[in-house]
């Protein structure tokens, strides 16, 4: 392997690492505020204070993940100039000001205020305390904000000229209002409300089933997060309906590879399972549903979709011989298990809202485990969906300016690449296994008893 | 001014924060080890930086962002230039950051002592290898005709930059201790920081000087009054802080090392103007603030979002440590398991 495909790997790794702690923070901040201004405004003694305890005890969790977060983003900023430096010479002029501002907008917040909410509990009024946690939310999300507004560029640059041989920004507010922004924000935004509201049901459902004097406020965040997670899933699944649309003029590249879409087609199919030739470029098998690609798309079941060989002929006649197929059958298997995940969820969620509305959540106790078994199915939606986003846009590191391959940075050798991803590898597997040990031991000692 | 040099200041200023307050904590972590093996006495040492560390670090990620934005060039060339340097600095911070949040969830004393060991590495090991980095600015990179580093890890590493990186680390270890003793609350442990802080603080004084003389003999960057100037002021600050630390003089004491450790910053950024990454291999390929540097356009919209957000952050990071003002008791740390 060379340093381009080992740097690869890193950054794969590294983003996915990342990224598992990412959502829960974008997410469990906004619930602990939620938490914590509940416990203001509601009226009786017993509410007030379950509902502090429960901001209390999620707050901690939120403080292990938050630290694995932090951690594990300072390596992402290095990473660009480390081994990607041809990139940042290149891109540096627009990539570098959304990552500046994400520091001096969002990292400063949410750290001071983090800070100030963790040590704030006594010495602060509870309605200032309370808004320490709002702050560290919208810092938190902002940051989102910022670096997605950054990758949103390499997937569909706008408010560019290229000039000296590298990509110069002419239009901020065009960068800023990139509508591929829209959809990756909301999406990842809705995916983190997502995946910490499942989490909280997970150890909601264990706290309720083992822990007999927790159970009370347990029930009680139990059902704050069905709504909560409901809300977040079905807002994730809306954004990403509406963005898939958007990729049809976008990014059509990737869109039809996570279809498997070789041929033109109209009305196109919505494929559900096939066994892909990518060397052949065609399916050798399909189980279609007729028009159903095109419905999604523009709503009425007819409307072309460009197949990946014409659109590959376009491509290269615009940027001259190469191969410029993403991986199509990772693609299509990730956004089916997105998908698939996205609606277990939904699935459990309902269920567990409908036995909490009917008073019958103990009875079912089956149900309280299968969330508490399968609480990591968000982690698995939220890893497929940055492959497809990522693996979706190659062979280019920025869409139709700059390829991967002529990204990394010239001066690395393999054997320096695969000794950090050696050590990243090690740290990272140690510190998991330590992160996800306290956080069970804090859920595990951590009793909410009613005064 | 031109843009370009009012971003090469404000880079300079976002690094001086950075040392200035990253640099207290480094110090921290390394004295609050060093200095006592007593848990009780370390978590009070630790506590006077838990609720703020955090947003210091972050004037390092601001510095880099900031470096990317501004001067990408420099960014790619410094970045990829010290791969391996950036990462055992990265496995340092990130062993630090969540040894702060891990060691006081198990009152386990073995389990304790290892995150204190980490916390003492994630100090030692970046503020060693920010020195070298600096003194590697200093001296200068093998930096070929393209931007582009063409030496090794080793390269990195010369008996002048391990200098420099010796200098760094024990003033920010003498920093610490003057911002320890500053801020606790009890006699005994102040004494003993203070023993220690003295003996750091001499051989801070010994490497600071081989620095400053190797910087003053061996480049061009003192060639000039001011930088000259400045680096003889942080010489009198920092030892009006150690003799201010022998008189038990904190505050001032830590006042003395905050200076030397700003005038630092600013010499060596005012001996590089206008350059920033200087080749050893020929002069002519430096990389300066014109040709490392972002276009005017980006450059005006990040000077309008610093002339905003630059004073909120300063307001709001001042109000923080405004309220966690005060001594740190044996009070401080009961009850709370941050």
């Amino acid at each position: 392997m060379d340093a381009l495909l080992l740097s690869r790997v890193q950054f794969a790794l590294t983003t996915v690492y990342h990224f598992l702690f990412v959502p829960v923070t974008l997410g469990l901040s906004i619930f602990v505020a939620l938490l914590e201004t509940g416990s203001l405004v509601t009226k009786t003694y017993a509410m007030r204070d379950r509902l502090r305890k429960l901001a209390k005890f999620f707050g901690g969790l939120f403080l292990i993940n938050f630290a694995m977060g932090v951690v594990t983003g300072i390596v992402q900023e290095f990473h660009f100039g480390m081994n990607w430096s041809e990139y940042s010479r290149f891109m540096g002029d627009i990539f570098g000001a959304p990552l500046a501002l994400e520091a001096l907008t969002a990292f400063f917040l949410e750290s001071t205020f983090l800070g100030l909410w963790m040590f704030g509990w006594d010495r602060l009024s509870p309605k200032l305390h309370c808004l320490t946690i709002w702050i560290v939310a919208l810092g938190s999300n902002l940051s989102a904000f910022w670096i997605l507004t950054a990758n949103s560029f390499m997937q569909h640059p706008v408010g560019y000229a290229i000039s000296n041989g590298r990509a110069e920004m002419t239009d901020f507010l065009a960068l800023v209002t990139n509508p591929y922004v829209h959809g990756e924000f909301g999406h990842a935004l809705l995916a983190g409300v997502s995946t910490a509201g499942f989490l909280v049901l997970a150890i909601s459902a264990w706290k309720l089933l083992y822990d007999r004097e927790s159970r009370a406020a347990f029930e009680l965040s139990l059902k704050a997060a069905v709504v909560y997670t409901m809300v977040g899933l079905m807002g994730t699944m809306g954004v990403g309906h509406f963005h898939t649309q958007y990729l049809a003029e976008a990014n059509p590249m990737k869109l039809s590879a996570m279809e498997a879409l070789w041929e033109t087609e109209n009305p196109a199919p919505f494929t559900v399972m096939a066994v892909i030739n990518e060397d052949e470029h065609k399916n050798d098998m399909a189980i279609e549903i007729p028009a159903l690609f095109s419905f999604m798309l523009y709503n009425k079941p007819e409307g072309e979709v460009k197949g990946m060989n014409d659109l590959h002929q376009e491509l290269v006649a615009k940027y001259g011989q190469g191969d410029y197929y993403p991986d199509v059958t990772g693609l299509f298997f990730s956004f089916r298990i997105m998908i698939g995940v996205g609606g277990l969820m939904a699935a459990i969620t309902a269920l567990l809202g409908l036995l909490a509305w009917r008073r019958k959540l103990l009875d079912f106790p089956i149900v309280l485990k299968l969330v508490q078994v399968l609480f990591f199915l968000p982690f698995i939606a939220n890893s497929v969906g940055w492959y497809i986003a990522e693996a979706g846009r190659q062979p280019w590191i920025v869409v139709g300016l700059q390829k991967t391959a002529d990204a990394v940075s010239p001066n690395l050798t393999a054997g320096e690449v695969g000794l950090t991803i050696a050590g990243f590898t090690a740290v990272y597997l140690v510190l998991i296994a330590v992160a996800v040990g306290i956080g069970f031991r804090h859920i595990y000692n951590t009793k909410i008893a009613e005064d | 001014m031109d843009l370009n040099t009012i971003w090469f200041v404000l880079i300079g200023v976002l690094f001086a924060g950075f040392f200035l307050l990253e640099g207290f904590d480094y110090g921290v972590g390394m004295v609050s080890m060093l200095a006592t093996n007593d848990d009780t006495e370390r978590r009070m040492m630790l506590r006077t930086i838990t609720p703020v560390w955090d947003g210091n670090e972050v004037w390092m990620l601001t510095a880099g962002g900031a470096t990317f934005a501004a001067f990408p060039h420099v960014y790619a060339t410094m970045f990829s230039g010290m791969y391996l340097a950036l990462f055992l600095m990265l496995i340092g911070l990130i062993l630090r950051g969540v040894a702060f949040e891990f060691r006081d969830k198990l009152e386990d004393i073995k389990w304790r002592r290892l995150w204190d060991m980490a916390i003492f590495i994630g100090s030692a090991l970046p503020a060693f290898l920010w020195g070298v980095a600096v003194a590697n600015l200093v001296s200068g990179m093998k930096i070929d005709a393209n931007m582009i580093y063409a030496g090794t890890f080793f390269d990195l590493l010369t008996p002048g930059t391990i200098i420099g990186g010796a200098a760094f680390l024990l003033v920010f270890a003498f920093h610490g201790a003057a911002y320890l003793n500053m801020r606790l609350g009890r006699y005994a442990l102040q004494e003993k920081i203070k023993a220690l802080a003295l003996k750091l603080g001499l051989l801070a004084a010994v490497f600071y000087l081989m620095f400053a003389f190797g910087m003053y003999a061996c480049t061009g960057l003192l060639s000039t009054t001011m930088p000259l100037v400045l680096i003889g002021l942080a010489v009198v600050a920092f030892v009006a802080a150690m003799v201010l630390m022998k008189a038990g003089l904190y505050g001032g004491s830590f006042a003395g090392t905050a200076a030397a450790v700003l005038f630092t910053t600013a010499g060596i950024f005012g001996g590089l103007f206008p350059n920033i990454l200087i080749s050893s291999l020929n002069p002519a390929w430096s990389l300066n603030i014109y040709n490392a540097s972002s276009t005017p356009y980006t450059l005006s919209i990040m000077t309008g979002a610093a002339c905003v957000f630059v004073p909120i952050v300063l307001i709001y990071q001042g109000m923080a440590y405004w309220h966690f003002r005060g001594t740190i008791t044996e009070a401080d740390i009961e009850g709370n398991h941050y």
